[in-house]
């Protein structure tokens, strides 16, 4: 290599109050290279970042291992030699672009700032240009406003424009699409990709979304208990890992069309090792399957095939785990009868239409995809089912084809267990001031009618449908990992026997492997107990394997509704089709514009304004009659035919 | 750290320790007094401090050491059982308006409101002159001020608490608004609560004293320590400082021991 690497780490060591969290981690980033650090939650690559930078918390410490930025060694710098690389040669953007703008400033000043301190002259001028460069509209009317009154999408560019501004040697992004919509990270996605090409600014990106890592990477390190596990080309890694960890990881994605009539996802059975867990062997050998005395005796050394390392002392292929196997297709031919009904509910908040005429119908044991992005009114949608809001006048909802009370006061005891929900956030879900044995044993008193002996044989068999164990029980929340924490919101909601459980993205707080687990525990409970679920996610993937059917909801609105793989390959809605494009870079499609905001009334179409196929002014009408009932409507005003479906996109 | 070991700062151990010497006094002064608090001795009236009266005596030639120690037990029976009595009325209020929301929580809040805008001590000399000075009264008097502020403070945790999803998981499994009041969410709202009722203990011992010395609180011959420097306070310009000094020096000791408490707690838990 002629140039010094951007990025150069060897052997870095970091501990949190003397326990160790990155244990002597090598890599090393060229110059305009995209380096993706993947891993799961606690495993160590936030810290990595910190470290590489030098910006850990108060708290850390680099306890052996050098850095070097550009030939610059980090580690050896004086505080004011530090400044001067922050301010000049390195920048960072963060998961929540809100939090990394200041709210009181506008946005032009901020980034007029990142210009000045630099002692750059046209600042203006030059905020404008960097505006226009990753692709704002409207680049003078932006510089006037406060972050507050700018998308999430558009936050997070003006973030990348200050962070760019400098024409850094190395740009590091931790998670920075996390919280986005999936056509905004899209959008995001390509943009860096664009910068880079550029600029020729190499990139460190942190990820724990290993499929979107490897489509954005020259090459990817994956991190598992503060080590580096492996690491080589992006390709390499993703279609033939070396590494049994990495391996488990990509087979626990619910990818590649996979349904769950084809069988059970993969799981990486036991957990993370504590943090600061003396560790001499391999750090996976206790969850793998490969694993022989030798693993669990001796550190694996980093074995290099062509450029591809793993810290493994085996080569693949890896055995398949026994839960791989695919079980028997048993899957419940859902009924068409219908169990829960929505006829014309809508929401408005003042001004703002949450949710729009909605009609829909849940057969007895099916599972319905609720799909769309922020502010397309799906949990405003599952709050009206559940009664914990009223719809307005005018709507009803039926249960088992009788109309219910609009509000759970308004409900019987029968109805209000009939319905349950598994909240998305398991902290914010479970009361921390209990134990488990609380949070389970009062659904089954209240809904179930247990108590006394009963009541204990009845929780502990609650317990045990998804895997948790009587220990668990005298436990409190805050005692369990994310995984054992969402089976406790499952197990409470299926404590009554309902017919109908919303699941509202009951896995996005969660790592893969754990995600894999919890998906396979809904299969499961949904064969046992016949229950229909309304299940909300933004993960086409996920989506796919589970659901039946799909229904996608744009700014409040349904504007499709069918079979599973019919809405997936279309034909489908041109919204539709952009979602499901937006996990493939080569068929991207492009939504036009910003979404409107809350409250802005939208004549005709409702996707109008964004559409990439508007065809006229006919769709500034009202589309075309729109069945819900019907096997796979669409409300659109461009002829089916025309549709595209996903065939047409390949070729 | 666990909320224990975050305790152990020098500010909280010091005001722990204060208040722990105020509450032995409180109950145990009868076998701490040197001399009874009560008796006088008119031969030994106003004597300066020395081996025999420590702290001296005052206009009667009552021992001052064996009346301060004495003095703790009326202002910390009063100034705890108002704030007691606060705490319990103020966080029953404040979770019902937090967590009824609407017009319950617009009424009660705006006459939270009426009774915070009238200045503490006017009320209590407006009740006190109607309903007649005793321990009594004091108490209630002083819980009825404090009930809207703890009230305030606990109707905003509740609102935080109820924008969690284990409130609505509640309501779905059919639980009543006071099981999810008092079973729910207090629980939770008990660290804030905690720091409250010692930042207004510390108020409630001050205002007992102020009563006190204006003649509302406390009654003769109780040595009280608000009443002690209202009865002497006249002698300080001849020259009699420790027949108030000692008082005014313990109820201070008192109030920012209570008040290191306060803080020690709400660094702790806040």
């Amino acid at each position: 290599m002629d140039t010094q690497d951007a990025l150069r780490i060897s052997d870095l060591s970091v501990s949190y109050n003397a326990t160790p969290i990155l244990r002597q981690v090598s890599l090393a980033v060229a110059q305009g290279e995209c380096f993706g650090l993947v891993g799961e939650s606690g495993c160590g690559k936030s810290t990595a970042a910190f470290a590489a930078m030098r910006a850990l918390p108060r708290a850390g410490r680099i306890t052996g291992g050098s850095v070097s930025m550009d030939g610059v060694d980090v580690l050896g710098l004086s505080q004011q030699a530090l400044r001067g690389l922050w301010a000049r040669r390195v920048s960072m953007v963060y998961q929540d672009p809100s939090r990394a703008l200041n709210p009181t400033i506008t946005v032009g000043a901020q980034l007029m700032e990142a210009f000045s301190v630099l002692g750059m002259r046209d600042a203006r001028t030059r905020a404008e240009l960097m505006l226009a460069k990753v692709q704002i509209p409207s680049p003078s009317r932006v510089m006037g406003v406060y972050p507050h009154q700018l998308s999430g999408g558009t936050q997070q560019r003006v973030v990348i424009a200050m962070a760019l501004a400098k024409n850094p040697v190395l740009l590091v992004l931790d998670e920075p699409t996390t919280g986005l919509d999936a056509t905004v990270e899209a959008e995001i996605l390509d943009l860096v990709e664009a910068l880079r090409r550029e600029q020729g600014t190499a990139v460190l990106l942190i990820s724990h979304n290993l499929p979107m890592v490897a489509r954005m990477c020259d090459r990817i390190g994956v991190l598992y208990a503060g080590r580096l596990v492996e690491q080589g080309p992006a390709a390499q890694v993703l279609h033939s890992p070396r590494h049994p960890y990495t391996a488990r990881l990509l087979s626990c994605l619910p990818g590649g069309g996979r349904r769950k009539a084809q069988g059970a996802l993969q799981t990486i059975a036991g957990q993370l090792p504590p943090s600061g867990a003396p560790m001499k062997a391999c750090v996976f050998a206790p969850r793998c399957d490969r694993a022989e005395s030798l693993c669990h005796n001796e550190a694996p050394p980093a074995r290099l095939a062509g450029k591809h390392m793993a810290a493994c002392h085996f080569d693949p292929p890896f055995p398949a785990s026994p839960d791989a196997l695919p079980e028997a297709a048993s899957s419940v031919a859902p009924t068409r009868v219908p169990v829960l009904e929505a006829v014309h509910l809508s929401k408005t908040y003042g001004a703002v239409t949450a949710v729009n005429e909605v009609s829909l119908r849940l057969a007895a044991g099916e599972t319905l995809g609720l799909v769309g992005e922020s502010g397309s009114g799906k949990t405003t949608l599952a709050r009206l089912l559940l009664g914990l809001a009223a719809p307005d006048e005018g709507g009803a909802i039926l249960l088992d084809g009788k109309a219910v009370g609009p509000t759970l006061k308004a409900r019987s005891r029968a109805e209000r267990k009939a319905i349950q929900i598994i909240f998305q956030n398991p902290d914010s879900a479970l009361n921390r001031a209990h134990k488990i044995s609380h949070i389970l044993g009062r659904p089954l008193r209240r809904l179930a009618g247990f108590s006394g002996k009963a009541l204990q044989g009845a929780l502990a068999e609650l317990a045990r449908g998804v895997r948790l164990g009587d220990t668990h029980l005298a436990m409190r929340p805050r005692a369990l990992s994310g995984g054992l924490k969402q089976r406790v919101a499952i197990a409470r909601a299926f404590a009554g026997r309902p017919r109908v459980v919303i699941c509202d993205e009951p896995t996005s707080a969660l790592d893969v492997s754990v995600q894999a687990a919890i998906l396979n525990l809904l299969v499961g409970l949904q064969r046992r107990e016949q229950v229909a679920y309304i299940f909300i996610s933004h993960d086409l993937a996920v989506v796919r394997y589970l659901a039946d059917r799909i229904a996608v909801m744009y700014l409040g609105n349904l504007l499709e509704i069918g079979p599973a793989e019919d809405v997936l390959n279309g034909p489908h809605h041109p919204y539709t089709a952009a979602l499901v494009s937006a996990s493939s870079a080569a068929t991207r499609i492009r939504l036009k514009g910003e979404i409107p905001g809350p409250g802005e009334r939208i004549a005709g179409c409702i996707f109008q304004k964004n559409c990439p196929r508007k065809i006229g002014s006919v769709c500034e009408t009202v589309p075309p009659p729109f069945d819900p009932y019907a096997l796979h409507p669409i409300r659109c005003h461009i002829p089916r035919e025309e549709l595209r479906s996903d065939t047409n996109d390949r070729h | 750290m666990k909320p224990l070991e975050r305790l152990a700062r020098p500010g909280f151990l010091l005001g722990f320790s204060i208040v722990l010497f105020w509450v032995i006094c409180a109950l145990f002064g009868g076998f701490l007094e040197p001399q009874n608090p009560y008796a006088d001795d008119l031969m030994n009236a106003l004597a300066p401090p020395s081996a025999a009266h420590w702290f001296g005596t005052d206009q009667i030639g009552r021992d001052i050491f064996s009346r301060i120690i004495a003095g703790a037990a009326p202002i910390l029976s009063v100034a705890p059982a108002a704030t007691f009595l606060a705490t319990l009325c103020g966080t029953a209020l404040g979770l019902v308006t937090g967590y009824a929301g609407g017009w319950i929580d617009a009424l009660l809040s705006r006459l939270i409101e009426v009774i915070l805008a009238l200045p503490l001590i006017v009320v209590a000399l407006l009740v006190l002159v109607a309903l007649g000075p005793s321990s009594l009264n004091v108490t209630l008097v002083i819980a009825l001020v404090f009930t809207p502020i703890i009230a305030r403070t606990v109707r905003s945790a509740t609102i935080t608490e109820c924008k969690l999803d284990y409130v609505p998981a509640a309501q779905l499994r059919d639980e009543g608004a006071l099981h999810i009041m008092f079973v729910e969410i207090l629980p939770n709202i008990l660290p804030p609560i905690m720091v409250e009722v010692t930042v207004r203990l510390g108020y409630a011992i001050f205002t007992v004293a102020s009563l006190s010395f204006l003649g509302f609180g406390i009654q003769p011959p109780s040595p009280d320590w608000g009443l002690t420097i209202a009865e002497n306070y006249g002698l300080i310009v001849g020259g009699y400082g420790w027949t108030v000094g000692f008082a005014a020096l313990a109820t201070a000791s008192l109030v920012v021991g209570v008040n290191l408490v306060a803080e020690g707690l709400a660094e702790a838990f806040g």
